[in-house]
């Protein structure tokens, strides 16, 4: 086992990571603010497809990446509106979200199937991205990548050392006691989910121009899902979805390289890793009841109105 | 906040006809929603509308396509409903379907041919018990672990999706099927009887409507059943009474995983014939949507099941027509889930005038 190789698994699962951060961090928020959000498969898909669309038709990819971000918003703010303004179940209404991003995605898709889609450039630094094996490890991803980690750094400061972060946690753990101190309780929680759909968009946009270059429909292939099990994996830390991310990278990335170790599985068995691990994470995580019971934000998935 | 003219308020008592009235107004809303949209893709939207719901229907033929597509969804939601009223959301019906695909397939190809006329009822059992036991999965892992069975069930569906083509890619491929990643058809022996002729629907028709009238006793009628609904509306109630929140989980999963089982091996023993690697057009994600159309009531269950399979048939039917994409079947779909959850709003609130701003409060 050579360098290069061992190279292109980390930067392989680097890559591979990178969806999963921007999804899982925007749910992180929404669910710190006690908002469920089942629905970011779906705003995964409408983004992957937005961002396909605009990037092929304008040929920039700033402006792909920005329609997805604010595509997804916009669903984000139809579950907000229902959820928060309309007091639906929020299980529900995420269900709903995720079957109508499905469907229109399709529906909307169909025009681009099969184009040729634009890549994300990797970045070169002259002098660092030319230094032997530190150069490829840390200087050569795209933008996005580097983005992921800047996001992670941001909300880690934000949730634990700013005032607003104070409130969303405030909100997320008693909406009433909050309410009752004046805080703005539904506004929060709006931003709380319109920032998960913005991040889900970035996810979205990452898969069809990042990772594969194309639209495919429901491409995402249940990475919004396994998104929603990071953020119960990482107990909704940042830090840890940041590490969960990498970890289910890796597990991605070892099955595409499986054949290079010597191991001689089927592709279908090894394609199913990536779910098998979701589901002995799960496991692990929510063995301990109080590990669940000390961290999820106390009023997740309950509806709260201040006027009624 | 801003200073609506219409406030939200509670009702004093939820109102009881809401309850049936939010479903058909959220059907009206689909069908606004659908003029609108034909229109802005340059169609004519009546016409459009005739060729999506009344066109599909118009025949022997049409009304037993609607059967036929209604039966699976039907079996998958009658127990999804039994679950969602526990507050138990098993949202991988669509992998217990193809699971039990696979396990009553698996039947039919290799056991059933020496089992003669026993060999059609042991297939349709397996695929029962291999629905159930794809759904016992997240049952034992939230009783025993504490895991969300939405995530794990979830995650089953893409498992059991492989699983089904990594057996028909090697073992279980049919040899003189020219490479085709299908099992050899199934013998007429195995086939499901038609309910009439001229028509495709067979009798599993039945066995979905003997599953409406089996959920309605048992969620009703029985003891069982109220446990599970006094878990979904009121869980410290539950708690207080000594209902085991344990035994709900097992039985609201094993059930809507039975249901989803059955639904799968009657597709491969209906109107398939054999098995191959995609089974369902998504019927276990569009059963969800039927139980809540269906308001979670057996009686409903079959009336949006139909409606349900209506849009499947719809979509099938501007596709040919009109050149449209089939997949606006998944957006009608999405869109009259929506405006039913956001009609349901009234059965519990209602808007009121506010004439001077503050002078509500």
């Amino acid at each position: 086992m050579n360098t290069s190789f061992l190279i292109a698994i980390f930067t392989g699962t680097v890559i591979a990571a990178t969806p999963l951060i921007y999804a899982a961090l925007g749910e992180l928020v929404a669910e710190r603010a006690g908002v469920l959000n089942l629905g970011v498969e779906g705003m995964m898909l409408v983004g992957a497809l937005t961002a396909f669309a605009v990037s092929v038709t304008t040929g920039s990819l700033m402006l792909g990446f920005l329609a997805a971000a604010c595509a997804s918003m916009l669903l984000a703010l139809l579950f907000a509106f229902l959820t928060l303004t309309l007091q639906t179940n929020q299980v529900a209404t995420g269900l709903a979200l995720t079957l109508f991003g499905l469907g229109l995605s399709a529906f909307l898709g169909r025009a681009f199937a099969g184009l040729p889609g634009q890549g994300i450039p990797d970045v070169h630094l002259p002098g660092l991205s030319d230094l032997p094996v530190i150069g490829p490890l840390l200087f050569r991803f795209d933008l996005a990548v580097y983005g992921s980690v800047l996001l992670y750094a941001a909300l880690h400061y934000f949730l634990n050392h700013t005032r607003g972060g104070l409130l969303l946690r405030a909100v997320g753990e008693s909406p009433a006691v909050a309410h009752a101190l004046g805080q703005p309780v539904l506004k929060t929680r709006y931003l709380a989910v319109l920032f998960g759909g913005a991040t889900s968009g970035l996810a979205g946009a990452y898969l069809s121009t990042g990772l594969t270059p194309m639209w495919v429909e429901g491409m995402s292939s249940g990475r919004g899902w396994i998104a929603l099990a990071l953020v119960v994996f990482a107990t909704w830390k940042p830090l840890r979805v940041l590490l969960g991310a990498y970890l289910f990278g890796g597990v991605t990335v070892l099955q595409l390289h499986a054949q290079g170790f010597g191991i001689n599985v089927p592709s279908e068995l090894l394609s199913m890793l990536p779910y098998v691990a979701t589901i002995v994470v799960l496991v692990l995580i929510c063995r301990d009841p109080r590990t669940i019971l000390l961290n999820q934000p106390a009023s997740l998935g309950k509806s709260f109105h201040p006027d009624v | 906040m801003i200073n609506w003219p219409l406030r939200l308020e509670k009702r004093p008592e939820p109102l009881a006809v809401m309850r049936i009235a939010a479903p058909l107004i959220a059907i009206a809303a689909m069908l606004i929603t659908g003029y609108l949209v034909f229109a802005a893709l340059g169609q004519d939207p009546l016409q459009a509308l005739m060729l999506f719901f009344i066109t599909p229907v118009d025949s022997i033929y049409g009304v037993g396509e609607l059967l036929l597509k209604a039966t699976p969804l039907m079996l998958c939601a009658l127990g999804l409903a039994i679950g969602f009223r526990a507050n138990v959301w098993n949202i991988g019906a669509e992998g217990q379907l193809t699971l039990g695909a696979l396990c009553g397939g698996g039947v039919a190809l290799f056991w059933a041919p020496s089992l003669g006329g026993l060999g059609l009822p042991a297939a349709l059992l397996a695929g029962v018990l291999g629905g159930m036991a794809w759904a016992a999965i997240p049952a034992f892992l939230r009783t025993r672990f504490n895991t969300s069975e939405i995530l794990v069930s979830l995650m089953l569906v893409y498992i059991a999706q492989l699983a089904l083509v990594y057996l028909l890619h090697g073992s279980w491929r049919d040899p003189d099927g020219f490479n085709f990643p299908q099992s050899k058809a199934f013998t007429e022996a195995l086939t499901l009887p038609l309910l009439a002729d001229g028509q495709r629907a067979s009798i599993a028709v039945l066995f979905s409507l003997g599953l409406a009238a089996v959920s309605w006793v048992f969620s009703s009628r029985l003891f069982a059943g109220y446990r599970m609904r006094v878990a979904g509306q009121a869980p410290a109630a539950a708690a207080y009474a000594g209902f085991s929140e344990r035994r709900n989980i097992w039985l609201a999963l094993l059930v809507s995983g039975g249901g989803a089982g059955l639904a799968g091996i009657c597709e491969v023993l209906g109107p398939i014939g054999r098995l191959q690697t995609s089974i369902s057009p998504g019927y276990g994600f569009a059963a969800i949507i039927v139980a809540f159309v269906g308001r979670l009531h057996p009686v409903g269950i079959v009336l949006a099941s139909l409606l349900m399979s209506l849009l499947y048939l719809g979509g099938e039917s501007v596709q040919l027509a009109l050149q449209l994409p089939a997949a606006v079947t998944g957006l009608f779909q999405g869109t009259l889930l929506f405006y039913l959850l956001a009609a349901d709003l009234f059965v519990g609130y209602r808007l009121r005038r506010v004439l001077s701003p503050g002078a509500a409060r």
